[in-house]
C-alpha cells in the first residue's frame, strides 16, 4: 500500500494493482474506516478496485493528520466482515442479442462460439460488484468468464441506449442512462440501476452480488 | 407572495450551480459546480449570501429573465453586457433590483461563463445534498438541465440586507482568451516521454469545439507515452488531465466522471482551475509547472482577494 499525492485536492491511497476480489475488499474495507476518522477538510473518500481517492479542500485539510490515519488503516488487516455469501444477491433480467444487444454476434464469432454459448456463460457466473464509477448507477462486475471476455471498441459509440449490458476486458456491467461508451454489448436490461427518487439512488452497492437472468426478447 | 425568477430566454447554457455535489463519488455522482469557483463565489460574496448558496452560470449567450422580488444582483465572472430594466449593470458590483425587473445579458467581451447571484440564493430542490446542475446524469437544478424559457425558479430569503458595495474593481479574475495556468505532475506523470512533459510545459494548447462541461479536448502536439500499459479504473480529481492512447490531453471539468482508466500526466492546481473555466472553444491554454506549496499559496491569494471583498462589504 502506498500514498499518491495526484493533486493539491486529493490523493490516492494504491494497494496492488489487480483486479482480485480481495483487494476490492480492502479498499472499501479501509475507505469506510477513513471516512469514519471524520477528518476535517476531507469532502469525499471514494474506493475503487485497488485504491481510494480522498478528495480535500487544500485549505482545511491536516495532511499530517490524513497520513497518520491512512498509515493506521493500511495496517489493519481486513478480516472479511461480510461473507461473500451473506452479500446481497441481485438479479438483473436481459434480453440478449438482436436490436438489444448488437454485439453478440460479434463477440461469438471472436471467441469462436455460438452466440448461446456466449449468452451461457455470461449468465451463468455469480459476479460481484468492485466499484461503483463513470456515471451514477454503473457498477464494474467481475470477473468474466475469459472465454467471452473482450475489448473495448477501438472507437467508442456516440451513444449507447440505458440499461445496455455490455463486456469489457474481464468486466462486465449495465449503461444505467444513454452515454457515448466502448463496451461490447450483448443485451439490455428494464432495471432502473440509478433513481433519486429511490433510497438508495443506486441499485448495486460496492460488495453485492449479482446475477444475470436471460428473458425473452419480447419487447416490454 | 413567494419571490421567484422567471427565464424569458434561457441563453445557449444557463444552470443552477452551487458548490457541488461532494460525498457521493462512491455512488458514482459526480460533482458537478462552477466551472469557475472563484467568481460563483465573489458574486455570492457581493449579495451577502454564503459561499454555499446557489447561482446561475450562463454560458456564451447569457439569459434574459424576471426577477420576481425586491433584492439585490450581482454578476461576476465573463464580462456581458447586462442591464436591469434600463439601466446599465458593472460586472463585479452589486445593484438594486425592485419586483418585476428585467434582468437582460447581452453582448460578451470576454470569458465564457458569468454567475447572476441573487440575494438569498436561488433554492431549487436540493437533490444529494447540492442543487449543483450535473448535465450528464441529469440531476439537479431544474431537472437536472439546462434552463429553458418558462423555468420558474425559487428564491430563499436573503440573510443580510447589504446596501450596495464599493466597487471592487481588481478584485475579480484577469478572463482572456489565453489561459496561464499551474499544474503538477500527475499520477502516471512517469508513464510519458520526457518530450511529452517539456511539449505540455511549453506548448500552446487550443480547446476544442468537443469540450463541455465534463471536460475539455485538448488539440496541440500530441503527448506520447513510454508504454502501452493499462491503467485499472480509479478515482479522479479535479482539474486532472488524462490523456487517451491517441495522445491528445482531455482536461477535466465540472461534471467528470468519478473514476477512469487513463493515465495522468499532470492536474492543474485549485486555484487556476477557474481560468480555466472561462475558456471557450478555440481558446488558448499554456500550463506552467509549479509544487504542492505554490499551488496552496495560490489558492491562499484567491481566498484572500474574496476575504477582502467581504471586508470591503461590512465597511460599507
Amino acid at each position: 500500500m502506498d500514498i499518491s499525492r495526484e493533486s493539491d485536492t486529493m490523493w490516492l491511497v494504491r494497494f496492488e494493482q489487480q483486479i482480485d476480489q480481495q483487494i476490492s475488499e480492502r479498499a472499501i474495507d479501509v475507505a469506510t474506516r477513513l471516512r469514519g476518522h471524520g477528518l476535517r477538510g476531507v469532502r469525499d473518500v471514494v474506493p475503487a478496485y485497488c485504491a481510494v481517492g480522498i478528495h480535500f479542500d487544500p485549505l482545511q485539510v491536516d495532511l499530517l493528520a490524513l497520513e497518520r490515519a491512512i498509515a493506521h488503516e493500511g495496517a489493519i488487516a481486513t478480516d472479511a466482515s461480510v461473507p461473500v455469501e451473506t452479500a446481497p444477491l441481485v438479479e438483473i433480467p436481459v434480453r440478449y442479442g438482436g436490436e438489444d444487444g448488437p454485439d453478440l454476434d460479434a463477440l461469438a464469432a471472436r471467441a469462436g462460439c455460438s452466440p448461446d454459448e456466449v449468452i451461457e456463460r455470461h449468465r451463468a457466473r455469480e459476479y460481484r460488484v468492485y466499484m461503483l464509477g463513470f456515471v451514477p448507477g454503473f457498477a464494474y462486475l467481475g470477473r468474466v468468464d475469459p472465454r467471452i471476455a473482450a475489448p473495448r471498441h477501438r472507437t467508442p459509440r456516440e451513444r449507447v441506449p440505458a440499461g445496455s449490458v455490455g463486456i469489457a476486458g474481464e468486466q462486465t456491467g449495465v449503461y444505467p442512462i444513454a452515454t457515448p461508451g466502448g463496451w461490447q454489448i450483448v443485451g439490455r436490461t428494464d432495471l432502473r440501476m440509478f433513481d433519486v427518487s429511490r433510497t438508495p439512488a443506486n441499485l448495486l452497492s460496492a460488495g453485492d452480488r449479482v446475477r444475470f437472468v436471460p428473458v425473452p426478447e419480447a419487447r416490454r | 407572495m413567494s419571490d421567484t425568477l422567471r427565464i424569458v430566454r434561457p441563453g445557449l447554457l444557463t444552470t443552477v450551480q452551487d458548490l457541488g455535489r461532494w460525498g457521493h463519488q462512491a455512488e458514482a455522482v459526480s460533482v458537478s459546480g462552477p466551472m469557475d469557483w472563484f467568481s460563483h463565489r465573489l458574486a455570492n460574496e457581493l449579495v451577502g449570501n454564503p459561499s454555499t448558496a446557489a447561482t446561475l452560470e450562463a454560458t456564451l449567450i447569457g439569459p434574459e429573465l424576471i426577477v420576481d422580488a425586491d433584492t439585490i444582483g450581482a454578476v461576476a465572472g465573463a464580462d456581458f453586457e447586462v442591464t436591469c430594466d434600463d439601466a446599465t449593470v458593472a460586472s463585479t458590483k452589486a445593484f438594486a433590483i425592485r419586483r418585476g425587473a428585467r434582468v437582460r445579458f447581452g453582448r460578451r467581451h470576454a470569458g465564457s461563463r458569468a454567475y447572476l447571484a441573487i440575494a438569498g440564493g436561488i433554492t431549487t430542490p436540493r437533490v444529494l445534498g447540492s442543487r449543483a446542475t450535473d448535465l450528464v446524469s441529469g440531476i439537479g437544478g431544474v431537472d437536472g438541465r439546462a434552463l429553458i424559457a418558462g423555468d420558474v425558479l425559487p428564491l430563499g430569503m436573503a440573510t443580510l440586507v447589504s446596501t450596495p458595495p464599493r466597487d471592487v474593481a481588481g478584485l475579480a479574475l484577469p478572463i482572456t482568451g489565453q489561459a496561464q495556468v499551474r499544474i503538477m505532475p500527475g499520477g502516471q506523470a512517469e508513464w510519458f516521454t520526457a518530450e511529452a512533459w517539456t511539449m505540455l510545459t511549453t506548448a500552446s494548447f487550443r480547446v476544442s469545439s468537443r469540450s463541455n462541461r465534463m471536460g475539455f479536448r485538448l488539440e496541440g502536439p500530441a503527448l506520447t507515452r513510454l508504454h502501452s500499459d493499462e491503467l485499472i479504473t480509479e478515482p479522479l480529481a479535479e482539474g486532472a488531465i488524462q490523456v487517451p492512447a491517441a495522445g491528445e490531453p482531455i482536461l477535466l471539468m465540472a461534471d467528470r466522471q468519478t473514476a477512469g482508466g487513463y493515465p495522468k500526466i499532470a492536474n492543474l492546481i485549485k486555484a487556476d482551475l477557474p481560468l480555466a473555466g472561462q475558456l471557450a472553444p478555440g481558446d488558448t491554454i499554456r500550463f506552467q509547472s509549479c509544487t504542492h506549496a505554490e499551488a496552496v499559496g495560490a489558492l491562499i491569494a484567491r481566498e484572500r482577494q474574496l476575504l477582502r471583498y467581504a471586508g470591503l462589504r461590512d465597511a460599507s
